[in-house]
């Protein structure tokens, strides 16, 4: 199915709006906001078995704009993203998910947060031992284990 | 039409492997079916950048919403917890954290010091070698010396680094006074038996890339293999069929074409799991065995117990481990025994994470309502990002007949099968246990400066463990199995996974199911020249 197929023109600019409502662009942070076109395409590309539930959160949303979500002022806007998520239930929990799950996942997001832009196989991390000198009262105390005999 | 078999095997998983590998010295003829296929390392997700979105997806725990091919569906409406396993060679060893306790040996004598559910007819000490055997094969790192067990030899491995988390919660206990310990773990902490060690991927939960965490595919599986077991992948049993002496013949399943197969067998050893085992069970009724094989007592299928999970979580100043390493690291049984004390009977362990990755974090905070939506959204995130600690009282879940698992009338699996129906109640007890491990994981998190507290109490796909369905006894009337895993009705039909257990204690399970596979395999042995009288 092609990302046109998947949602249709309207759902697609409604998620873009309720994406930038969830997460703006941030100077300060130097990231982009979740309305980002490549993130965007990201969650279009990867809707996958979520298609479903997210348009249903999107037909949620829109019942409760009555129009289109950028034709609404601030105010009115933040009133129906209250009530969707208040309302929304399964369905839009999914579609915050897959926004989550595609910008934490962006590079200049994940260079933001200082991590590195990689797989975790197969360089893995390194673990510090931490200090084994606080097991010391646990090795004095007496056997705890319930005797049954 | 299949040749028949010596010893016919359902379920490539945690018991089904230790059983084809110990009965494998018998030279018999052994075939395991099982309906997934092998595991390829090279698909597990820490390969991929999006390792953490494939949890939501293909690699979910939960096979209503992985739907893999050999993932059957199951009706879990009328549950607040709801199953998680997984269908392939290894089963739910491919996809667990690999915490690795065993019962204590007050699990096994319930009724006699606590007045409640049942004793089994084996006990600790019945088990000890085959806990030993099952911890060298699947290569147990850990630290002997653990006052809250009776001693035992010291694992094949060093234990897990404390690490950052690890240190923050020891420091929190010993303030408190509690007791703790580096959790025995299935994770190789040096290399082993042609185990690579662990190189802390962090994301163990679903499949190891590294072949770090022990999982009867790499464990079991090659050992059996090399000693001559048929191993026969993708193929789904649908009934145990028998004859008219009431003996078990064989099994039907569809093969990897879906076509129907009959194999024939001398023997019939069920290792489907708590929920799998109770729906093969249940779909082989008969003529003679109306109400489902094996099921003269009425109890194939009753008394579920899952492990209901108080987990709590909150954040700290200073920087956690994250998803930088196996999750779990330590346990603690200072609530594990019964106390006069509280208003409930038998207890609960805790276990403790380390932290997560940047999507769980932001999916999870953001469905609790710390991590808003707008302009604060960056920062806050980034207080909470690489911060988290977490917890779990994982309760002991006494044994109630209303907790069941029955055949759907509705739902199907892609061959037509009838899927399992979970109905089930949190009780009373447990309900007690859940409070008291909350309370006592608020103050926890107190201890270690943690603020923000989480709870998620039943986690709600947090049905890892699957007990209870066809319990061990001797009295026929009130048991599906016998003391030695043979069930009382069909002398030549055996069950060996977490079904037999009769009460469910307060740990993880996978160490026990295993060491009873081992021990009913050794029975077996010991009696092959009378097996079925």
């Amino acid at each position: 199915m092609s990302v046109e197929m998947i949602l249709t023109p309207a759902q697609r600019d409604d998620l873009r709006v309720v994406a930038a409502m969830m997460i703006p662009a941030s100077a300060d942070h130097d990231v982009p906001g979740a309305d980002d076109p490549d993130i965007q395409a990201d969650i279009l590309a990867t809707l996958g078995r979520d298609t479903g539930a997210v348009a249903a959160a999107l037909d949620h949303l829109a019942r409760l704009a009555g129009k289109p979500l950028a034709d609404l002022d601030d105010a009115a806007r933040d009133a129906v993203a209250k009530e969707f998520r208040a309302t929304g239930g399964a369905a839009a929990a999914t579609l915050s998910r897959v926004v989550l799950q595609c910008y934490y996942r962006d590079d200049r997001v994940l260079r933001s947060l200082n991590l590195e832009l990689r797989a975790p196989f197969p360089l893995g991390y390194t673990l510090e031992q931490g200090d084994w000198s606080l097991l010391d009262p646990v090795k004095a105390r007496p056997p705890m284990w319930r005797k049954v005999t | 039409m299949n040749d028949p078999v010596d010893v016919l095997i359902i379920g490539a998983g945690a018991s089904g492997a230790a059983v084809a590998w110990s009965l494998a010295d018998t030279r018999m003829h052994i075939l395991c079916l099982e309906q997934g296929g092998w595991m390829k390392p090279s698909d597990y997700p820490s390969n991929g950048r999006d390792w953490e979105a494939r949890f939501y997806g293909d690699y979910s725990p939960s096979p209503n919403i992985r739907a893999r091919p050999e993932d059957y569906p199951i009706n879990e409406d009328n549950s607040p917890i709801k199953v998680v396993n997984f269908n392939g060679v290894g089963g739910s060893t491919v996809m667990y954290t690999a915490h690795f306790p065993r019962l204590h040996p007050s699990d096994f004598r319930v009724r006699t010091l606590d007045g409640v559910a049942d004793d089994w007819p084996i006990d600790y000490d019945t088990l000890a070698p085959f806990f030993a055997e099952n911890d060298r094969i699947m290569g147990v790192s850990g630290l002997s010396g653990d006052p809250a067990f009776p001693p035992k030899e010291a694992p094949p491995m060093p234990p897990l680094p404390l690490g950052r988390s690890g240190t923050i919660f020891a420091r929190a206990m010993n303030e408190l006074g509690w007791h703790w310990w580096p959790s025995d773990t299935t994770v190789a902490t040096a290399d082993y038996e042609g185990r690579a060690r662990c190189i802390n991927l962090g994301h163990c939960t679903p499949a190891c890339a590294q072949g770090a965490k022990a999982s009867t595919d790499i464990t079991y599986w090659p050992l059996a293999l090399r000693a001559g077991v048929e191993l026969r992948t993708h193929c789904r049993v649908r009934e145990i069929t028998t004859n008219e002496h009431g003996m078990a013949t064989g099994a039907v399943y569809y093969d990897k074409d879906g076509v129907e197969q009959f194999q024939g067998a001398e023997v019939v050893v069920i290792a489907c799991n708590g929920v799998g085992t109770p729906r093969l069970l249940l779909n082989s009724a008969s003529g003679r065995f109306r109400n489902g094989l094996a099921n003269s007592s009425g109890l194939v299928g009753k008394n579920l117990m899952f492990h209901p999970y108080a987990q709590l979580y909150g954040y700290v100043d200073e920087p956690t481990d994250g998803n930088r390493a196996p999750p779990t690291c330590l346990w603690s049984k200072e609530f594990y025994e019964t106390d006069p004390s509280r208003d409930f009977v038998r207890g609960y362990a805790l276990q403790f994470v380390r932290g997560c990755g940047p999507i769980f974090e932001a999916v999870t905070s953001e469905a609790k309502g710390i991590l808003p939506w707008g302009a604060e959204h960056h920062a806050v995130f980034r207080r909470l990002n690489g911060h988290r600690l977490g917890l779990s009282a994982i309760c002991e879940d006494l044994p109630e007949e209303h907790n069941r698992v029955t055949l759907d009338p509705e739902l199907k699996d892609s061959h037509g099968i009838p899927a399992p129906r979970v109905d089930y109640t949190i009780g009373e007890n447990s309900a007690k246990m859940i409070e008291h491990g909350l309370a006592r994981g608020r103050e926890l998190l107190a201890a270690a400066g943690a603020t923000n507290i989480c709870i998620n109490s039943p986690i709600l796909y947090g049905g890892w463990h699957l007990l209870g369905t066809a319990r061990m006894g001797t009295d026929p009337a009130r048991s599906v199995v016998n003391e030695w895993g043979r069930t009382h009705d069909v002398k030549n039909l055996f069950i060996v996974d977490g079904s037999v257990f009769v009460t469910s204690g307060g740990v993880n399970p996978t160490s026990t199911i295993q060491a009873i596979a081992l021990y009913i395999a050794d029975q077996m042995k010991q009696r092959l020249a009378n097996l079925f009288d």
